[in-house]
Formats: C-alpha cells, structure tokens, sequence
C-alpha cells in the first residue's frame, strides 16, 4: 500500500481538504509509544550498517579475502587498543566539524560541500595572522586571535556561497565546491609566493608558530584538544538547531524558501547564517590543524577532511549529536586502513570502497522509514 | 609577443579540442538526466570508472574501442544503479550522487592498482591539420574522433528533444510528474532509462581520458571534471548545444595555465590553473538570477523546489 | 661545515657496504643477523607510479631479498599526522625498528616526534633535514642528489636539441626541483652554450592533464627534448613522444614508454642506501644519521640510453657521468638568476648544503617561481 500521505503534486486539488496524515498522534501517546516511534531511527540505521557490513563481505569473499580478517584489523587498529582508539579520535576530530559544516546548512535544505576549501583557507589565515604576532604578542592574545581569524575567513568563505544562492539563486552545491577550488589555489599562491618561509625551501609553507602557540594533548592522552572542541560544539549546535528560534525558523524554511518567505521569515539572513556557521566550523578545523598538528600553513592542510566530512553528515542525517559518534566510526575505519593494507595486502582504495557502500545503503535505507507498523503506535490505536 | 600570441591561441584551440571532448559526454549525459528530472552528481565516479575500465579491457583485448565500449557499459551499470536507488521514495538524490561518487572512485581505484604500470593501445586520432605547415597547429588539430562523435551525440540530442515523441516524453517527465503520469507515462522508468543512458556516455568520457588524452592510468586523472561537468550543464541551461560550447570554453580556459607559462608569461600560475573554476563561478553568477528560477530548468529537479 | 664531514665518513661506510653488497651479488649475504628486522617503509602515493615512489618500492624489493629482513610497506599516506600514526602502528603493531619516511613533509614535525618517542627504534627521511644539534640521535636523513643525474641528462640533451629549447615539466618549486632544473640548463650549456630550458610549472605532484597540456605547449614553444620533474613522468614522455620530440625521464626508467625518442632519465639508486642500512643494523653498528651523495657514492644512476641518443650525446653523457662520480663541481660560479642577480658567488661541491637553500632559477632558464 501507500507509504504515506500523497504527495501534493500528485492530488487532484479538490481533494486535498480531506486527505488525513495517516499517523496523527493519539490520545495516549506515552513514553512506551514515544520510544517505539524514535527506536526507529537507530533500528533503520543499525540495519543497514548490517547490510553494508555483509555486502562489503560478499565482495571481500569474491576477491579472496576473509571479512572476519578485516573486521578483526578494523578492530585492532581502530578501536581494539589505547593506541588504536587514541589513533582514531584524534582522526575523527577534524571530521566532526568538517561534517558540522555540511549538517547545519542541510537543516535549511542547502546541500553545500566547501568544507574542504573553508577548512585550508581558515587555517592558512591563522597561520598568516600568526606570522607578525610570534613571539611578539604572547600565546594569551595570540591563540585567540588566531581562532577568530580561521572562523571569520572560513565563515566568509562559504557564507559567498550562501550570499550567491539567496540573491542570485547559484546552486550551492556547485558554487561552494568551486570556492573550494578556488581557496585552494588562493592557499598555494600565498603559501608560495608572498608568505613563504625562506628557510624552508622543500616544502613551500608559512613560518613555523612555534611550541608555545600550539595546542597540546588532552592530558594523559595524545589526543589533542581539537577533538573535545569538536564535541563542544556539536553539543551547542544541536541546541542552536533544535531549541532556538533561529533553529526553529531555519528548519521550517527547510527546502522551501518560496513558503518560508510567504510567512515572513528572514530567509535570507537564515541562509547566510548557516552557511556563515558551516564555514566557521570547518575553518576552525583549519586552525587545529595548524595549531595542533602541523604547525604551519602548507598544501598538506588540503587532505581529504572536508569531503569525508559530507559523508558523516549524510550518515549522521545531519544531526549534529549523531555526527560525533558517527565521526568516530569514521575515525576508526579510516585509521584501521593502514594495518588493512599492511596486513591484507589490500589497497587503500578498500576503505574508499566500503565508505562508498555504506553511504549507499544508509540512503537507501532512508526509504524504509515509516513502512513498518511497530513504530507507528499512533496508528495502531487508530485502527481498532 | 606576436608570436606568443599566436601560441597561446594555438594552444587553447588545441586545448578546447582535446580536454573538452570529456567534459562534453558527461554534461551530455548530465543533461539527458536532468531533463528527465533527476541530478546524478555521481558522474565523477562513472568518469574515473570508465577510465579504468577503457583502459583495462584495451589492455586486455588490444583494441582501444573495444574499451571505451565496455567503458560505455560500466558508466550505464553505475547509472542503473543511481537511477534505480533515486526512484525508491524519500531517497535524496543529490546524496546518492556523492555516494555513488565515492563509491566509484573507490571501485575504479581498486581494481585499476594493477593497470598503472602496463601501457595500454590508444585511441589514434585524425590528423585535421594536413592543409597547414605550421607544427603546432597541426598537432592542435590532431582530433580524436570521440570529438566529433559528441558534437554528433549533441546535435541528435538536441533534435530529439525538439522534434521527437521520446524528446518529449522526456521533458514532460522532467518538467511535471503529474502531467507526465496523466499520459500514462511511467515517470521511473523514464528517469532510470535517462540515468542509465547519462551513464553511459560518462563512461565513454572517461574512455577519452585514459585512452587519448593525456591517455594514461592512475590515481590522479580526474581532478573534479565529473562535477565541473554538472556545473556546465547549469550553467548551459540544458540545451545539449550550449553543453558543447560550454565544454569548449571550459577546455581552452583548461590551456591558459601552461600556455601562458610557454610563453613566457609565468607569475601567478596557480590563478591561472585555476581560472576554470573561477570562469565556471563567474558565469553561473552572471546567468543565475534569484527572482526566477530559469524558465529552461526542468521543474522537477530537486534544485528547482 | 660538520655535516660534511658526518657525510664524508658515512658515505664511505656505506660506500663500503654497498660495495661488498655488489660484490656479493644480492647483498650481504651469509651474515647472520643479530636478530630479525623489520622496517617499515611509508610511501606518500602509490607504490607503481612510474615515480618517485616505485624508486624506493623497487629498492624496498632488493631489501625484501636480505635474509633476516622482514618489510612492511604503507602507501598512500598524507602528509599529516595520518603518517606519524602509521609510523607508530608500525612500531607497536609490526614491531618495526627501522622507519624509512619517504615524502619530504613527513619530517617536520612527525619524523621528529615519533623519533623522540620512540628512542629505540631508527627513523630514516629521504631529505637532507637532519640537523645534528636540534634533531634526536635516532633520526636521520638520507638523500641523493638526482641533480648530478640531471646534469647528465642536460649534457645529453644539450647535444640532442637542434632548436637549442629544452622543456621542463616541473609541479613545484621547491629547491631540489629547481636543483634539477638548473643542472640541465647547466648540463645542456656544456655541449651547446646557446641552450636554455623553458620551465612550466603544474603546481601539483600528480595533476596527469595540466602535464599533458604543459608537455604540449612546451612543443608547441619549440622545445625539442622534453624532461620534467613530477612524481609520475609517464604522461610527459607519452605525450612528448607523441609529438615527435626527445624525451630524459626522470625517478624511474621510462624508456619502454617512449621507443624513439628516450635519451637517457635520471634515477635513483635507493637500494644502495637501503642495503647498507640493513647490512649496519645486522653488524650491530649504528646507522649513520646523514647519509647523502650522488654518482661518487653510487646513491643516482641515469637510465641506459634509448634510441634517441645519438653518439654524440652518448659520449658526452658518459664522461658527464664520469666527471660526476669524479667529483667534478657542477655549479661553477660566479652564477646569475635569470632576473640578473649574482645568487652563486663561487664554486660550490656538489653536496655543499649552501646548494640545498636553492631558491632561484638561473640565467637561461625561462620561468618564474610564483
């Protein structure tokens, strides 16, 4: 039978006064009913995981491998030891806010993928700022200045692309992955031209920031910060998107500008803020990349974070709690595909495989929602 | 400086032709699914496949065409796949697109390991430039027949669209899902047919790349020109002929880079290489307006609602 | 001035080895090992890339071969912390006690942590960064300097080029690239004072198209001999050998890829390098911390030469070749960029480090950094 109401398009007008959302909440909708209905969205999500596990093993079969191997590595050098799990969430600390940079501005129906191009050009610009203020300015000052400057150029960065989509209706998609691009050569031009390091002629980069800016490890860790930063923020997104009024009005705007506007609602100030916070997000990435792991402003900043962080937002259905356990995940995948390699003898490009077949089955999961009675117990009271 | 610009305009004909002929069957094929309602932004994927796997059966048969064939067939099974996932309901299929982007590259990459060493036969091209003395402009006008076996795809296009049942078929599924189902058109069917067919045509895109030009496999070969691809195909405004001038643009912008450095002119390279994503920027702000969505986009698109 | 003389005394070590590895025929063989090694050798791009990598993946082969030595291998790994995790799992994971770091980034800081953290185990890097009073005691560099093989590669194509325009395929302008670049042009002067190399820069290691479009626009500039300095050469030569010019490879042999028109290619000798390594570690000697050369110490090596080299080129290339393992300086100076200003004021050794800080193109090359 049908899997929901009918869509409007498809409804003879005259019809549509009467037709009925199908799962009205009943009377007694109580706490048992409540967890049925959102049990639904760890379930779905659970079982396909399954299913793109047992794919994944078909095709691990197919060209002679063990799958119980591959999960045993997985383990071990994901998750199975301090190293291991150590390894991963410091992996999965610039995937949480590159992600972030995706999820906040699919809440208000735009589908933008600069992460990666705000990511280099937030942190190349903490590295420049940086420049004049080491050891002339102490790390008090300097840290925080450096950490504005990566979310106001990363939050400028993508919110061009959020400006062109509400004045001049650029499809997002394509324009912020362009300024990707173009951020990108804008970092090389700089990095090898104008703010090059001198004394550093192999591998074109800024001047070094030194110890005493950099952040350290969490202690007793060596995770560094970045990753509880990241946690903090998802934490306090989540609340901006689902307790605020800026969230609330951002999800009704959600995909429809046309109706949105009709209600009176500041579209386009809601859409460039989100694209605003979304590019802040991944420039703060930047900075600790900067900041915590390299130490200047080189070509290694372009190393993949932001593409993989469309994926975890996507998986996470742009949720912004979901997506840090859902970057861990990633985290760990990606971190366990070096003891693959080594041990299996299985390209790097497996792990590229298995994050193309998860993300495939998720979304095709998405289907499955609102099929299957047991979680619609509104419904079943209705029927008697 | 005559003479140098003469070499740099030599250059980007030579560069229209040659790096455009992929860029032309993908926003081909983008073009044929969009107007059946439907963006597939996986054709970055089915383009690094179909380059792997041109490259891969030529090696294997020693006959280049037999590899763009079966390059045709891997891009048409990824776009079955695409097609097939986005007709289930509530599937987003701007998402499908980046999965099946993913999924691709990860695939061609994996099996195209063993391929990176071997050289594999190549597609020879046509020698156009018999008339003229002058080296690089003959060289400029050695043209791959895949070149003009688009410009042909283009043209046949656009006529169908204009003039043929099926054409319409097509627009009407892509301009209103209601009105196409009121003629008893299975709206699915269509758009999977459209996607599958757009795949197909990626994949001999891809064929282009490894197997003439720059005609070689490895990890590296496509740097976004699947989704440089989709962004011409916006900013053509599905007509399957602007598709192809839009290609040629996007190819001679892709020369500038080297050929201005040739001559002599060498600062600011990276601005440079970069000028067809600023020109593809540029243009599609130039052509967007936010009043009203393009009288030419199908109203079906998830883009245009 | 300290590093030399650590330089010095180790290249005749391992010199040494080296040659009583060559005398033996596959290394050294019949000694036993004090215990198993394991190394593990990190690549930053694929393992068959006609390039840079496959130069230490074909060197990591003849290491596979020493009895005792067990390798591990990882490809693919970014230069960003991704490398230092690899390293430690390596370490933990594998039990390796030698770490062979082959991407340049990869040193600072990663090499550099990992070395302190791990005091037992040895972290070799292919550049020349190690610097004796900063750096800890267990890391180290080891490096060859291509640019003599580069040199050769100029003579030859010096002798080759009838338009007197060599063309030069490079992604970055870093300072061993522009070392290569300016030892063909100062190669290609020595048999045709009038030659100059015309230089395009891609901006990228690996970008297979912008390369196939700077090979053809060199030719169309007129450039007759091709060369270049990216990480896979294999587009450069097909294209050039496609247009109909002379091609020098570079990294790895390219000869099969281009049956007419190959010279001769600049490679890396690593096995050499590797093979003493393995044979210090065996005799439970130290593994010198800065081991660096070029022909003198057999660490480079140029490509047997293809159908492209005429006689002329061959005998030039070869007393080029002899002249480089006799240690005859290749930058003379007083030398001028090409903007006019004096950057080499003497003779400088070939491994003088002053060479490393390279950062100019010389007076007859055309092309700009930035």
């Amino acid at each position: 039978m049908s899997t929901g109401a009918p869509t409007a398009s498809e409804i003879p007008r005259r019809a549509l006064g009467t037709a009925k959302p199908p799962s009205a909440p009943a009377d007694t909708y109580d706490f048992g009913s409540r967890l049925r209905a959102n049990s639904e969205y760890v379930v779905i999500p659970a079982f396909a995981l399954l299913m793109a596990a047992l794919l994944f093993a078909l095709f691990l079969l197919a060209i002679g491998k063990s799958p119980l191997d591959f999960i045993d590595y997985v383990w071990k050098g994901g998750f199975g030891t301090a190293f291991s799990f150590q390894n991963t969430l410091q992996r999965s600390s610039p995937l949480i806010l590159t992600a972030l940079a995706v999820a906040i501005p699919a809440r208000i129906g735009l589908i933008m993928i600069g992460a990666e191009g705000a990511l280099v050009l937030g942190g190349f610009a903490a590295a420049a700022i940086a420049v004049p203020m080491v050891g002339v300015v102490p790390p008090i000052i300097t840290m925080p200045v450096m950490v504005l400057t990566a979310l106001i150029v990363g939050g400028l960065w993508v919110g061009l692309a959020g400006y062109l989509k509400y004045a001049r209706g650029v499809n997002e998609t394509i324009s912020s992955l362009l300024l990707t691009y173009i951020g990108i050569a804008i970092m090389n031009f700089f990095v090898e031209g104008v703010m090059r390091d001198a004394s550093n002629p192999n591998k074109p980069s800024t001047k070094p920031i030194g110890e005493a800016y950099m952040i350290g490890n969490i202690p007793g860790t060596s995770v560094h910060w970045g990753f509880l930063v990241g946690v903090v923020v998802s934490i306090a997104l989540y609340f901006l998107m689902t307790r605020t009024t800026f969230g609330f009005a951002a999800r009704v705007t959600g995909g429809n500008f046309r109706a949105a506007l009709a209600q009176g609602l500041p579209v386009g100030r809601l859409i460039v803020s989100c694209a605003m916070i979304a590019g802040a997000c991944a420039g703060l990435a930047g900075y600790f990349e900067v900041a915590a792991i390299q130490g200047r402003a080189n070509a290694s900043l372009a190393a993949g974070y932001g593409f993989t962080g469309i994926l975890v937002s996507f998986l996470a259905r742009h949720n912004p709690i979901v997506i840090v356990p859902v970057a861990i995940l990633f985290g760990g995948l990606v971190a366990s595909g070096g003891l693959i390699q080594r041990r299996m003898g299985l390209p790097d490009a497996t792990v590229l495989v298995l994050q193309g077949l998860i993300f495939i089955v998720l979304l095709v999961s998405e289907t499955l929602y609102g099929r299957f009675a047991i979680f619609r117990p509104g419904d079943a009271k209705e029927r008697t | 400086m005559n003479s140098g610009l003469l070499t740099v305009l030599i250059a980007m004909l030579g560069g229209a032709i040659r790096v455009s002929t992929p860029f032309m069957f993908v926003a081909l094929g983008e073009c044929l699914t969009e107007k059946s309602g439907r963006v597939n932004l996986g054709l970055e994927g089915t383009l690094v496949l179909g380059a792997m796997v041109a490259y891969a059966i030529s090696y294997h048969t020693g006959s280049p065409w037999a590899g763009v064939f079966a390059a045709g067939v891997a891009g048409s099974a990824l776009g079955a796949m695409h097609g097939s996932i986005c007709s289930l309901p509530r599937v987003n299929d701007v998402a499908v697109g980046i999965a099946m982007m993913l999924f691709g590259i990860g695939v061609a990459f994996f099996f195209g390991k063993p391929y990176i060493q071997p050289t594999a036969p190549r597609l020879s091209s046509l020698p156009f430039g018999g008339c003229t003395s002058d080296l690089n402009l003959r060289s400029a006008l050695d043209i791959n027949p895949l070149f003009f076996v688009g410009i042909a795809v283009a043209l046949l296009m656009a006529w169908a669209f204009a003039n043929t049942r099926w054409g319409l078929i097509v627009r009407t599924v892509g301009d209103s899902a209601a009105a196409a189902r009121a003629m008893g058109i299975s709206v699915d069917f269509v758009r999977f047919l459209s996607t599958t067919i757009g795949g197909f045509l990626a994949g001999v895109g891809g064929a282009f790349l490894s197997l003439s030009y720059p005609g070689s496999w490895n990890q590296g070969l496509s740097s976004g020109q699947g989704l440089m691809a989709v962004a011409l195909v916006i900013f053509a405004r599905w007509s399957p002929v602007r598709c192809v001038l839009a290609a040629l643009l996007f190819g001679a912008a892709g020369a500038i880079g080297p050929a201005l450095q040739s001559v002599g002119i060498t600062q600011g390279y990276y601005f440079f290489n970069a000028a067809p994503y600023i020109l593809t920027l540029a243009l599609m702000i130039a052509t967007s307006s936010a009043t009203h969505s393009s009288r030419d986009m199908p109203g079906e698109l998830s883009m245009a609602k | 001035m300290r590093l030399l003389t650590v330089s010095r005394r180790s290249f005749l070590q391992t010199a040494a080895g080296g040659a009583l590895g060559v005398a033996a025929g596959l290394g050294p063989m019949g000694r036993a090992f004090a215990a198993d090694l394991t190394v593990g050798i990190v690549y930053v791009g694929a393992r068959d890339d006609f390039g840079w990598n496959q130069a230490h993946a074909v060197a990591a082969e003849a290491l596979k071969l020493v009895p005792g030595v067990k390798v591990v291998e990882e490809e693919n790994v970014p230069e960003t912390d991704a490398c230092a995790k690899t390293m430690e799992s390596m370490i933990n994971l594998d039990g390796a006690g030698l770490i062979l770091a082959t991407s340049f980034g990869y040193y600072t800081p990663f090499v550099v942590d990992m070395a302190k953290k791990y005091p037992k185990v040895e972290f070799r890097h292919a550049a020349p960064l190690w610097n004796a009073e900063k750096d800890p005691k267990n890391a180290g560099s080891y490096f060859g300097y291509l640019n003599q093989a580069h040199f050769v590669n100029g003579v030859a194509a010096g002798a080759s080029t009838t338009s007197n325009k060599i063309g030069f395929v490079a992604a970055k302008p870093i300072s061993s690239v522009l070392s290569n670049i300016n030892s063909v042009l100062l190669g290609a002067r020595k048999t045709n004072p009038k030659a100059t190399v015309q230089v395009i820069f891609t901006g990228d290691w690996s970008l297979p198209v912008r390369e196939a479009e700077a090979a053809n626009a060199l030719v169309d500039a007129g450039c007759d001999v091709i060369t270049c300095h990216v990480d896979s050469p294999k587009v450069v030569i097909e294209t050039a050998e496609k247009r109909g010019v002379k091609t020098c490879g570079h990294n790895a042999s390219q000869a099969p890829l281009a049956p007419k028109g190959f010279i001769t290619g600049a490679e890396y000798k690593w096995s050499t390098i590797y093979k003493g390594y393995a044979a210090d570690i065996a005799d439970g000697k130290t593994v010198p911390n800065f081991t660096a050369g070029g022909y003198e110490a057999d660490f480079v090596q140029n490509t047997p030469f293809g159908a492209g080299a005429t006689e002329a080129a061959k005998a030039a290339a070869t007393g080029a070749i002899a002249d480089m393992k006799n240690k005859v300086p290749i930058y003379v100076g007083p030398l001028k960029d090409n903007k006019g200003n004096v950057v080499i004021d003497k003779t400088y050794g070939n491994l003088d480090p002053f060479l490393d800080k390279m950062n100019y193109l010389l007076e007859g090359v055309v092309g700009s950094i930035t």
